[in-house]
Order: structure tokens, then C-alpha cells, then sequence
């Protein structure tokens, strides 16, 4: 994997990628309770989530004003404040940062709007290597049967009404996700991912994701990363003087 | 670029557009924070509408997507050197998007207040990678031409001091603190603009304009560079082979 700084402080990065109903987000949300109930510090981070950037990338939303390069444009200033505000500090500080969706989302969606791939690839260049990166692969019927059933609307730009792929919100939505699949599908060996078969129980990819964790960094976990002891220590001295 | 030479995209073209449509000329005016471009562009805009051209002018910061979003962020103190950058290649793309390309297709003359060139010279300042900012900024159109106000570090500070009374936060790289104090540390940052444009010079084909010398002097050297763009084929050839070598650029 060539992308990205490698990342050389204390904390480790896992992400998780996946097209929308994979179930990646359930999956990471419960491997970062478990990695927490070992008593290590973890840091959580969101795609598209920056105060910062927000009432930017709302108010393009709202006025439908993005083009398929400021789209890209905004969710890398997003990732950037992300980054350089969360990510890096709690890397550095020792922390096991958990990212739902990375910089491959970018990769996969805005090529699938219209932008090069050599292009976005660069674009994202100043960002850390995850030291573990799960892509959920499902096929497309059935995320699409998750996301269909649960929620009420799906909007403009999730369905990649901006594409003129369909007239028909649910239509242009399929064919959308179905693009971005396939440019997953097409970069999954390229970039390393621990692929995850996503049509399988909660429990049995719950499983494998904690099978390669400690394969790959359960050394880690136990002795470098940020431990709540530590700050337990802290804590009790300072708690110390009251009692 | 030679009259009748449609204009071209850096390395990324943008999709959509066929850069034959774009009939008008796109002029950049260049240089450090204070060098007194906007003046420059105000008198230069009249100018030309005297003669007749439609002109429209745009510098940073001034898309309706992201305008207001870089204002509020510079009020916060808390941009990042990589955020500030992409959020100005955010700013820089809806402006060349949505205003420059449709008044070239339009036939207007394009005056901008800085390009790619600033943001890629205070992307390098604050540290970033060259060749990154460089690729990201990909999509830029190639101007007809760029000219570079250039002028030392201790032209600005008489310019700041005098004209400004005091020193602008974001204009001494307070965010990254270059130095001890908002002079210092101006003094450095630009510096270090300066030495970044330098470096664009040669590469971009920029036309270079001594600006440490009074307003009236570098209006009549641009007013005679940009003369000579708009030169029709047969006015080319009366005035012989001298006059376009300047305006040229390296590939």
C-alpha cells in the first residue's frame, strides 16, 4: 500500500469502508466498545463530521451548488480539519483512532462522479496509512434492501441525483451505489483492505474483526498505545488530596 | 499564449467544460499581501471598460460557497495549514466554476486577484508538499497572462506600517507564528511567499513587474503589456516579431 504517510506515533488507525448498508458502522461502533473495555483509550472520527466545514457543505447541499469537484474539494477540507484537529493529536497522544469511512470513500465516490482517479488519489495524499482497513463487502440487492426498508428519504446527493442517472430518486440511488461498488471492488487489492464477508452474521464478522485485530495489532494494545491506567494513575493522585 | 489559441487546463482538465467555448482573456494579477494589487486591478478595470471590454473581477475568498465559510473559519483561529489550503482550493474551484468560466464563454475579460499561484505559494510557506498543492491545483486554467507584482519584504512593511497601521494576523502567518511577534513573524511568511513566487516565475511564464516603485509607473507597465494582448493578428504582424516573446510561456 502506497498511499499515505506511514503513521509512526504511538496510537493506531483502523477504519472501515464500505458502500451504504454494508453494516460497517454497527461493526466498528461495537470492535471500538470491546478495544475500550481493555482498557485503552479510543478516539472516534466521522466522514464529512468538521464544525468547520459545515455550514459550507450544508449550504451547497441545500442550494444543490456543488459540482463534482468542489464535492471532492469539501470532503478533503473536512478530512483535512479532521485530521489535523482530532486524528493526528489523539496518534499522538497514544490513542486508537477509529474512522468511519477514510479517504477511500472519496476515491470510490467522487471517481464515480466524474473526477480522475490519479486526481482525488493526490488530493488526499497528506493523510495517515490506517494500520487496519476493513472493507465490508456486500452485494448490492442487499445493502440496498437495509437502506430501503430502515429510512424514510434518501437525499439528493447520497443518491447521486447530481449524476442525472435516473429521474427516479430510488433508481439513480441503485445505480450510484452500484458504481461506487464497483470501484471498491476494483481497489480492495490495491490498498490492503481486510475484507469482511458483510452478508454474514453481526457475530461472525464481529468475530473476524477481532481475530485480525489481535493478529495485527493486539501487541500494540497491550503495551504501546494510550492505556486507561495511565490516566487512572493521574487521576487517583489527583483525586488524592480531597480524601 | 498566442491570439486564436484556445485556452488549456493545467494537467486536470475540469469535466464539462470545452475549453474552445472560452472566447475571452483570463489576466492574473500576482504578488505578496500589500504589494498593491487590488489598486492596480481597480484602475486597470476601468481602463479596459473604457475601451470597451466587459470585465469581470474575483480574487480569494470571494465564492458564494465558501466565502463566508473561510471568513468564519479565519475569525475561529483554529484553521489548520491543510484545511486553510483545501478550503481555498474549494473557494478558488466555485469561483472558477461558476464565475470566471462562464464570463470567458461570455467573451469577458477575466481580471482575478491572485490564482493558483497564491494558493500554492502559501501552501509551500506553511510547509506542504510542492508537488501535492501543485496536482491539486491541476484544474486551473492556463491564464493568457500572469503578472507578478514583485516587490521586497521591506517595500511591504513601509506599505503595512503607513497605509495600514498595523500588521494583519493572517497576513504574518500568526496561525503557524513565524516569529516572536506579528513583524517578525511577517517578515518571515512573506519572505517566504515572496521566495515561493520567485520559484513559479520561470515555470508559469509569469510577467514580472518592478513593484517597489510608485502606483502611476507599474499601472503604465501593465497597461502596456496588456495592450499587446489584445493586439488583433494584423497589428501582430505590423508591429514585427519582438513583442510577443515576452507574453509567452514555458510549457
Amino acid at each position: 500500500m502506497s498511499y499515505f504517510a506511514p503513521n509512526r506515533h504511538r496510537g493506531k488507525l483502523i477504519i472501515v469502508e464500505g458502500i451504504d448498508g454494508s453494516g460497517k458502522s454497527t461493526q466498528l461502533s461495537l470492535l471500538s466498545q470491546w478495544i475500550r473495555s481493555q482498557g485503552v483509550a479510543v478516539a472516534f472520527s466521522e466522514w464529512n463530521s468538521s464544525p468547520l466545514v459545515r455550514k459550507t457543505t450544508r449550504r451547497g447541499k441545500k442550494k444543490e451548488m456543488f459540482t463534482v469537484t468542489t464535492f471532492s474539494l469539501i470532503h478533503a477540507t473536512d478530512f483535512a480539519d479532521r485530521l489535523e484537529r482530532s486524528i493526528l493529536p489523539m496518534l499522538k497522544a497514544g490513542a486508537v483512532v477509529c474512522a468511519d469511512r477514510y479517504a477511500y470513500t472519496a476515491f470510490a465516490r467522487d471517481v464515480v462522479r466524474g473526477v480522475s482517479r490519479r486526481w482525488v488519489r493526490n488530493l488526499y495524499q497528506f493523510a495517515v496509512r490506517p494500520n487496519l482497513a476493513f472493507y465490508f463487502r456486500v452485494p448490492l440487492e442487499v445493502a440496498l434492501g437495509r437502506i430501503l426498508g430502515g429510512r424514510n428519504a434518501i437525499k439528493y446527493y447520497e443518491a447521486g441525483m447530481d449524476l442525472g442517472l435516473s429521474r427516479n430518486v430510488e433508481e439513480s440511488f441503485r445505480l450510484f451505489q452500484g458504481r461506487i461498488l464497483e470501484e471498491y471492488e476494483a481497489m480492495a487489492p490495491e490498498m490492503g483492505f481486510h475484507v469482511i464477508d458483510a452478508t454474514g452474521s453481526i457475530e461472525e464478522q464481529q468475530r473476524q474483526m477481532r481475530k485480525i485485530v489481535m493478529e495485527e495489532i493486539g501487541e500494540h494494545l497491550r503495551t504501546t498505545v494510550l492505556r486507561s491506567q495511565e490516566g487512572a494513575t493521574h487521576a487517583s493522585r489527583a483525586a488524592a488530596p480531597v480524601l | 499564449m498566442p491570439a486564436g489559441q484556445p485556452l488549456q487546463f493545467y494537467s486536470e482538465p475540469l469535466p464539462d467544460v470545452d475549453s474552445a467555448d472560452l472566447q475571452g482573456k483570463l489576466i492574473v494579477i500576482e504578488g505578496p499581501d500589500a504589494v498593491g494589487r487590488s489598486t492596480q486591478i481597480a484602475r486597470l478595470r476601468a481602463w479596459l471598460e473604457q475601451q470597451g471590454h466587459a470585465v469581470l473581477d474575483t480574487g480569494m475568498a470571494r465564492s458564494a460557497l465558501a466565502g463566508k465559510g473561510i471568513k468564519q473559519a479565519k475569525e475561529g483561529n483554529t484553521f489548520g495549514r491543510l484545511t486553510m489550503t483545501l478550503f481555498y482550493a474549494t473557494d478558488f474551484a466555485d469561483r472558477l466554476e461558476n464565475e470566471i468560466i462562464p464570463a470567458l464563454r461570455a467573451g469577458f475579460v477575466v481580471l482575478t486577484d491572485r490564482y493558483i499561484f497564491s494558493l500554492m505559494a502559501r501552501a509551500i510557506a506553511r510547509g506542504a508538499d510542492r508537488a501535492w498543492i501543485e496536482k491539486v491545483a491541476g484544474f486551473g486554467l492556463r491564464p493568457h497572462a500572469v503578472y507578478y507584482l514583485r516587490a521586497d519584504v521591506k517595500d511591504l512593511i513601509s506599505r503595512v506600517v503607513i497605509g495600514r497601521g498595523g500588521f494583519d494576523y493572517w497576513e504574518s502567518g500568526m496561525d503557524v507564528g513565524f516569529g516572536a511577534d506579528r513583524y517578525e513573524s511577517f517578515v518571515r511568511y512573506q519572505g517566504r511567499l515572496i521566495r515561493a513566487l520567485d520559484g513559479m516565475a520561470k515555470k508559469y511564464g509569469f510577467v514580472v513587474i518592478n513593484a517597489s516603485r510608485g502606483p502611476d509607473q507599474i499601472f503604465r507597465d501593465l497597461q502596456r503589456h496588456i495592450a499587446r494582448l489584445f493586439r488583433t493578428p494584423a497589428e501582430r504582424r505590423r508591429a514585427g516579431a519582438a513583442p510577443l516573446s515576452r507574453e509567452r510561456r514555458s510549457p
